[in-house]
């Protein structure tokens, strides 16, 4: 097995894995950890501007990720969306919400080391996530003049190649073959991130698990029975 | 089984909706909330309670699980109160629950900790060879190497150090100051003992072996009331708070009850159900007011005046439009009023002279013992002067006539004449002070006199009585100026008068005045008054105090349960003091032990005295002698040490061991003979008092110990001064000496000193600014952690301190940490000291045989009035002999002195060598050799607690019987019926580990544990009829002393509050900025008791989390401050930063500033100062009362806490103005050069680090 085939084939799944089977363990024997250890106490003038910031910019290059990778090639056909249109809305979509959590996340990050209230209370596995997402932001929004070139060139195929690739992996089909033509730069950017899901049991990440979504849509009142155990 | 798949309840999750879908039943997880069910799930329960700042004493269940306290709760099994009497518990509030937060904390002192900078220094040293002694010395003796660590105090670099070295360290350090300075250099602070009394016995009986001198708390705190020694000749001594459920009018000034005395709040409540008439003076809208009949918002610091006018009505309509018979009964068998007192011509008027004593007739009246010391009245019946019995001539020197009985004449009773005015001779004009103004501007009241030849010359006298209702200005019909009505506004003291001073309205002062009265004349004295901090924190605190004794006297208030004076402030009642005091300050093995007045001391020694604006010319009153013309505040501090009355610490200009050695070389052969070297050398001017030069190096405090106390972050009143002169540290004060505050009776050095002290050693379970400030923290067992002793006077219960869980990380108990301090210093001083006498100045001290000094005026010998003689005109000079190698073993047993001299409290003396013999048995006795050997063990804390318990007549039945035998010698009163019902009894440290006991009667107290009254302060001295300790053995309304006179207060009157002068620089500095200036009120508050509580997590969430400040919603308006604001408080002290709480509560022109908010939490820098912003104390300065330094005069004697200069702190003034910039910079960096060197604001002359003379 070389590299690649290593790279893209076994360790998404390890990845992934190690996400969902980390998340549960955690979940279950560590529950006191489950949390977003969030600094606000600290500070919060700086956690204001970067943290939201850097939450609108991750949570729509998730979906954006998401959406554009993991729907089928036919299915933005039929909505009449071309290879072309797709990129660009990739590129433009990329953009924004890339600069935009990249400026949130430099904000965070300088906070994070140089305020010494908030350093001091940084635990290693802080300060290297926040690293890691960073540097993984940085080498996507360098992708984008690569992808513009492509563009320009109306060629689509590395975007399309790296769909299929995801859906692959997704299918328990990994074809990592399909990424031989594909540019190192996006190689680096999908190894960064798939390890972003493997490194996520063992960080502050998971309270995404515990987004508090159900709030929103909640009766006002919650009354729980004593859950006496059927016998 | 799995957090996970137990939560797979998707489908099955919602059970039932209700209310239209607005709620719903879920089934789902719940094992989360066995975590909230474990918090409160514990092992085992150990009783115990908090041992300082809060005088509430309440019995505490620890609950302990897994080896960790988890939680305290209120114990609730006091012993039941009678029927129709509401039970005590339960105990406790917020604050003590809160407590066990510190064990585990980022606050908590885990180990021995040591300013770094120090110890490389002393291991550089202890590396080249020399022994610890050398090693310090070498370290001390270098100006560079001194200021190395000493400057940079408060600004961290503590690391850990292991508990050999650093006891070596300081025991190191104290050898050195001994040998070179003088062990009356090395000194201790430790507050309220009552709260754990080993804890505090454990220092106090090292200082007092090794002769370090421990400082008063008491009066440095301003809960000390001197009034109520100038009174009654009682330090404090108070209802208990079920007592106030047997009052049926209660008055409140001061007192905050709910919020200050939460667990006793509730007989406050309870007692207005009974149908009492509750009546609260605050200047704020406080707790306490919520529970008023009415309300009387007084402006702050002027309390007199309304009481003053109040007991205007009360005389008036119950003494003189008709004269109620219980209230003259009263006033005559317990209160000066009937004494005579001499007038003293001036120009065709008189002034107030002293009382008239039997010496001043033929023959002394038949009196040879003390006649000087007897007062007299007219005997109503024969219209003869006699001398009652009870004065405190009768105290000493002979038996059984110490009593307030009425006096035999031959068959028939005397009865003392109240008023001359059917009896006079003449109608005398007699001036009054009157400093309404600030400055005496005297009153003319006629008075009915009589003339007396007295030395031959002719004298006019009068009754107290006679001149106290003319003072309050009551129309007797003799002419003259006098009220002409309640609405007469000109004349002192009548209600409307008192409107114009207060702004509260007369027709509430009248009928408050009258109800009062009434109510005490129907019910035999059921009317109260509660009073505190509030009113006593001001410089003219005895004004306010003696303006509310005054109407209780003229009512029959004192002493009768359910009324009375009832003052709760810092008070305490350390019950089993009698047992505690020997062990705690040594007197089992050595006598006397050095004390100081804690006021005195950090008013010299923090050179506040240099910064002083008050003058002490314009605080007398007309009339005044001109001894001391020109004399400043300070100056009178000294010529008050040098007659003997206030103690000194450091005593004299050289080491007294070193006096001592020269004077045996001189020849003298014992305690005499040095006493007379002393004496020659005194007035030789070879040797002086240190406070006559009291900024020169030899005569500074070079070590202090602090333990139980946050010294620098709560108590430091004119903490700026603190840092900037004692300890040398950053400081914010914003100006330099005042030139004009040089004096004629201290030497003025042009820089004053800086960083006095050598080593500052804190011990303490929580680092806050003491431990932050000094060079030493040792980490102790907090009140969970140890065995200890507690008693309050909100009731009547002895409870303890237990160990519930082991001292945390490397932490010891008090007892065990001085044990071990004083095992390295016994072994250190093997080579440095040998064994020596020490010569102790001994202040004159009340209570004591000498307490009777300078009888009728005041010579200075200095000024060669008179000659010196210890213990008359001059202090007791007494050696002491110090074998320093033996101190440990001293410590840890209990001496020889209690078995060969026995006990004594108060002028009480009793046998207790039973007790001694009882104590072998029970603690064993030390079997190591030496001179403790075969004694009874005091090696650990349950050990003292036993010694104690058995020592004390409150807990031990037969030493009660056996002192009150011995007081019935003195009064010729049989008083054991108190005590015989319960002599068997012996409480014991297990019994009380059971449960909270109820103390026995005994002569220590002056009221009585019984079963058909409360405690009540006063009560044997109604009941059983033993005296006041007073000169007249009554409750006073004169003070007839020398100075009590110049400055004025012979008499009670209203004096404003004095102008400290801090404000004018700093508004010249804010120019146009809108600000506001601001009297200074620094109350407790509720989240906190002093500075502990307000600093932990659980108080921090429930108050504003931070330092705040209240002002009214006008003031904060009137400069566009809205609540939350940041503000900086100002004045030239320093500066504070604060949030700012906008409240209708607050009356405009004043801020409150709940006390001893710590600058460890939230605290960010000051713009102004460039410091870290300061506490309450940062914008306050001390200044002393001259009338506080009597002494050697009876009641007006010292006595450690008992009486002496008080910190007052409320007639300050500072400027408030807001923080524009939220973003408010955090001083959080690092230390530069340039920031260490920078010790004083920007701008503020720097003194040079070593003190030269420059002048």
């Amino acid at each position: 097995m070389n590299l690649t085939n290593f790279l893209f084939g076994v360790y998404p799944y390890i990845a992934l894995t190690t996400f969902f089977v980390g998340s549960l363990i955690r979940f279950d024997r560590e529950q006191y950890t489950w949390k977003a250890d969030s600094s606000q106490l600290f500070e919060k003038e700086l956690l204001r501007k970067g943290s939201i910031l850097f939450h609108i910019g991750i949570l729509a290059l998730f979906f954006g990720h998401f959406a554009g990778l993991v729907t089928p090639h036919s299915m933005f056909l039929n909505m009449g969306i071309s290879d072309m249109a797709h990129q660009y809305i990739a590129i433009i979509l990329g953009a924004v919400f890339g600069s935009v959590c990249m400026m949130g996340g430099v904000i965070l990050w300088k906070r994070r080391m140089y305020n010494p209230r908030v350093r001091a209370n940084s635990r290693f596995m802080d300060i290297f996530i926040l690293d890691w997402i960073l540097v993984t932001l940085a080498v996507g929004l360098i992708t984008i003049p690569v992808s513009i070139y492509h563009a320009v060139n109306g060629d689509a195929t590395t975007m399309v190649m790296l769909a299929e690739w995801v859906q692959g992996v997704l299918k328990l089909n990994a074809e990592p073959y399909l990424l031989n033509d594909v540019g190192f730069i996006y190689k680096l950017h999908l190894f960064l991130g798939m390890s972003v899901f493997f490194l996520f049991p063992f960080t502050r990440l998971v309270h995404v698990w515990s987004a508090p979504l159900s709030y929103i849509f909640r009766p006002y009142q919650l009354v729980r029975t004593k859950m006496i155990k059927q016998r | 089984m799995s957090h996970f798949l137990d939560r797979l309840t998707f489908f099955k999750k919602i059970q039932t909706k209700f209310s239209n879908g607005h709620g719903v039943v879920t089934n789902e997880d719940r094992q989360w909330e066995d975590s909230y069910r474990n918090r409160w799930r514990f092992d085992k329960v150990v009783r115990s309670t908090h041992g300082v700042n809060c005088t509430g004493s309440c019995s505490w269940n620890i609950h302990v699980k897994n080896g960790l306290v988890a939680f305290e709760m209120q114990a609730t099994d006091y012993p039941r109160t009678r029927p129709d009497m509401p039970n005590h518990e339960p105990r406790g509030c917020p604050r003590g629950a809160s407590f066990s937060w510190y064990l585990y904390s980022p606050l908590r002192v885990k180990h021995p900790l040591i300013r770094e900078r120090l110890v490389s220094l002393y291991r550089d040293e202890r590396d080249s060879g020399k022994d610890p002694v050398e090693a310090w010395a070498a370290i001390q003796e270098d100006p560079q190497k001194r200021k190395k660590y000493t400057a940079v105090r408060g600004l961290g670099g503590f690391v850990r150090v292991d508990w050999e070295e650093v006891t070596e360290i300081i025991a190191a350090a104290n050898i050195y100051t001994i040998k070179k300075h003088g062990p009356d250099r090395i000194s201790g602070f430790s507050p309220i003992p009552a709260m754990s009394m080993i804890s505090y016995a454990s220092g106090a009986r090292y200082l007092s072996l090794i002769g370090g001198a421990c400082l008063s708390f008491y009066d440095w705190y301003c809960d000390l009331p001197p009034a109520s020694p100038q009174t009654w000749g009682e330090q404090t001594d108070v209802p208990e708070a079920a007592d106030w459920y047997n009052s049926m009018y209660l008055i409140l000034a001061g007192a905050n009850v709910p919020m200050t005395r939460t667990p006793d709040a509730h007989f406050y409540s309870e007692v207005r159900y009974k149908g009492a008439k509750v009546v609260v003076l605050s200047p704020d809208y406080a707790e306490n007011v919520k529970f008023a009949d009415l309300w009387m918002p007084a402006k702050q610091g002027t309390d007199a005046a309304v009481f003053m006018a109040m007991g205007h009505v009360a005389l008036k309509e119950f003494h003189v439009d008709k004269q109620d018979p219980y209230f003259e009964e009263y006033a005559r068998a317990y209160t000066d009023l009937p004494m005579l007192v001499m007038l003293n011509k001036k120009g065709k008027s008189y002034s107030t002279g002293r009382f008239v004593r039997a010496s001043d007739f033929d023959k002394s009246l038949g009196e040879s013992n003390n006649p000087e010391w007897k007062t007299v009245v007219i005997d109503e019946a024969s219209g003869d002067v006699i001398a009652p019995n009870g004065s405190v001539g009768f105290r000493w020197g002979e038996d059984g006539k110490w009593n307030l009985q009425a006096k035999k004449i031959g068959r028939k009773t005397s009865k003392p004449r109240l008023s001359l005015i059917f009896d006079k001779d003449d109608v005398a004009e007699v001036l009054f002070p009157n400093f309404e103004s600030g400055k005496d501007k005297p009153m003319k009241r006629n008075v009915p006199v009589k003339k007396m030849q007295i030395d031959g010359k002719e004298v006019l006298v009068a009754t107290v009585f006679d001149l106290q209702l003319a003072q309050y200005g009551i129309d007797r019909g003799l002419g003259g100026d006098c009220a002409k009505g309640y609405d007469d506004a000109s004349i002192p003291n009548t209600p409307a008068w008192a409107e114009k001073i207060t702004g509260v309205k007369q027709a509430d002062i009248i009928r408050t005045g009258r109800e009062f009265a009434d109510n005490a004349a129907k019910t035999m004295g059921k009317s109260m008054v509660i009073l505190g901090a509030g009113i006593n924190h001001w410089y003219h605190n005895d004004m306010n105090y003696r303006a509310i004794m005054n109407l209780l006297h003229m009512c029959g208030c004192v002493g009768q349960s359910g009324g009375g004076w009832a003052h709760y402030v810092g008070q305490e009642k350390l019950r089993p003091q009698s047992g505690w005091a020997p062990i705690a300050f040594a007197l089992d093995w050595q006598k006397p032990p050095r004390h100081m007045n804690g006021t005195s001391f950090f008013y010299f020694h923090t050179d506040q005295w240099r910064y002083e604006t008050l003058d002490a010319d314009a605080l007398l009153a007309t009339s005044a002698s001109k001894n001391y013309k020109g004399y400043k505040l300070a100056d009178y501090n000294v010529v008050s040490q040098r007659l003997g009355w206030l103690p000194s610490a450091p005593h004299f200009n050289k080491n007294p061991l070193d006096i001592v050695k020269e004077a045996e070389k001189a020849g003298a052969k014992d305690e005499q003979g040095v006493a007379d070297y002393v004496v020659e050398k005194l007035k030789s001017g070879e040797i002086a008092f240190a406070a006559e030069d009291i900024d020169a190096p030899e005569n500074h405090p070079r070590n202090l110990f602090v333990w139980r106390a946050n010294l620098i972050g709560a108590s430091a009143k004119g903490h700026e001064y603190f840092l900037k002169h004692l300890l040398g540290a950053q400081n914010a004060v914003m100006q330099d000496v005042l030139p004009e505050a040089k004096g004629k009776e201290i030497k003025w050095h042009k820089d004053a000193p800086i960083a006095k002290l050598d080593l500052m050693v804190d011990i303490n379970f929580r680092l806050n600014s003491t431990g932050a400030y000094s060079d030493i923290v040792l980490p102790t067992a907090t009140w969970y952690e140890k065995n200890d002793l507690n008693t309050t006077d909100m009731h009547p219960f002895i409870h303890p301190l237990t160990q519930a869980v082991d001292p945390g990380w490397e932490s010891k108990s008090d007892w065990q940490i001085f044990k071990t301090i004083a095992k390295k210093f016994s072994e250190l001083a093997e080579k440095h000291l040998e064994p020596q006498k020490d010569l102790v100045a001994l202040p004159i001290l009340h209570d004591t045989p000498v307490e009777i000094a300078q009888a009728l005026d005041v010579k200075d010998w200095k000024k060669g009035e008179c000659e010196p003689v210890p213990g008359k005109t001059l202090p007791l000079l007494k050696l002491v002999q110090r074998n320093f190698t033996d101190t440990y073993k001293k410590y840890t047993s209990l001496g020889p002195l209690l078995k060969e001299q026995g006990n004594n409290i108060k002028g009480i003396d009793w046998e207790t060598e039973k007790e001694y013999e009882h104590l072998k048995e029970i603690n064993y006795t030390i079997q190591e050799e030496g001179v403790s050997k075969g004694m009874p063990s005091l090696e650990n804390d349950i050990n003292v607690c036993e010694a104690i318990l058995a020592l004390a007549p409150e807990t031990n039945g037969e030493v009660a019987v056996r002192s009150w035998k011995s007081l019935g010698v003195k009064t010729g009163i049989d008083h054991t019926h108190l005590a015989l019902p319960r002599e068997d009894e012996k409480i014991t440290f297990r019994d009380i580990k059971a449960q909270p006991r109820k103390i026995i009667t005994a002569p220590t107290w002056s009221g009585i544990e019984s079963e058909k009254v409360s405690y009540n302060a006063g009560y044997t001295n109604i009941h059983e009829r033993i005296p006041f300790r007073t000169i007249t053995g009554r409750a006073q309304f004169y003070q007839d002393h020398q100075w009590m006179r110049d400055f004025g207060e012979g008499f009670c009157s209203y004096r404003p509050a004095v102008d400290m002068q801090s404000t004018d620089l700093m508004k010249k500095k804010l120019g146009d900025k809108p600000h506001l200036t601001l009297n200074w009120i620094t109350p407790h508050g509720k989240w906190g008791i002093h500075s502990t509580y307000h600093d932990n997590l659980r108080m921090l969430s429930l108050s504003r989390g931070g330092p705040h400040i209240w002002i009214s919603e006008n003031d904060a308006k009137s400069i566009g401050m809205e609540d939350n604001d940041w503000a900086e408080v100002i004045n030239v002290n320093g500066a504070t930063m604060v949030r700012v709480v906008v409240s209708q509560r607050v009356p405009d022109g004043m801020t409150l500033m709940y006390h001893a908010q710590e600058k460890n939490v939230n605290a960010p820098g000051s713009n102004t100062t460039g410091k870290r912003g300061g506490i309450h104390n940062s914008v306050t300065r001390i200044t002393v009362k001259p009338t506080h330094m009597i002494g050697g005069y009876a009641q007006l004697s010292y006595g450690l806490n008992y009486y002496g200069t008080v910190g007052s702190q409320r007639d300050e003034y500072v400027i408030v103005h807001k923080i524009e910039n939220p973003d408010i910079q955090w001083l959080e960096k690092p230390l530069t050069d340039e920031r260490e060197a920078a010790l004083n604001p920007d701008g503020v002359h720097q003194a040079p680090y070593t003190c030269e003379d420059s002048e």
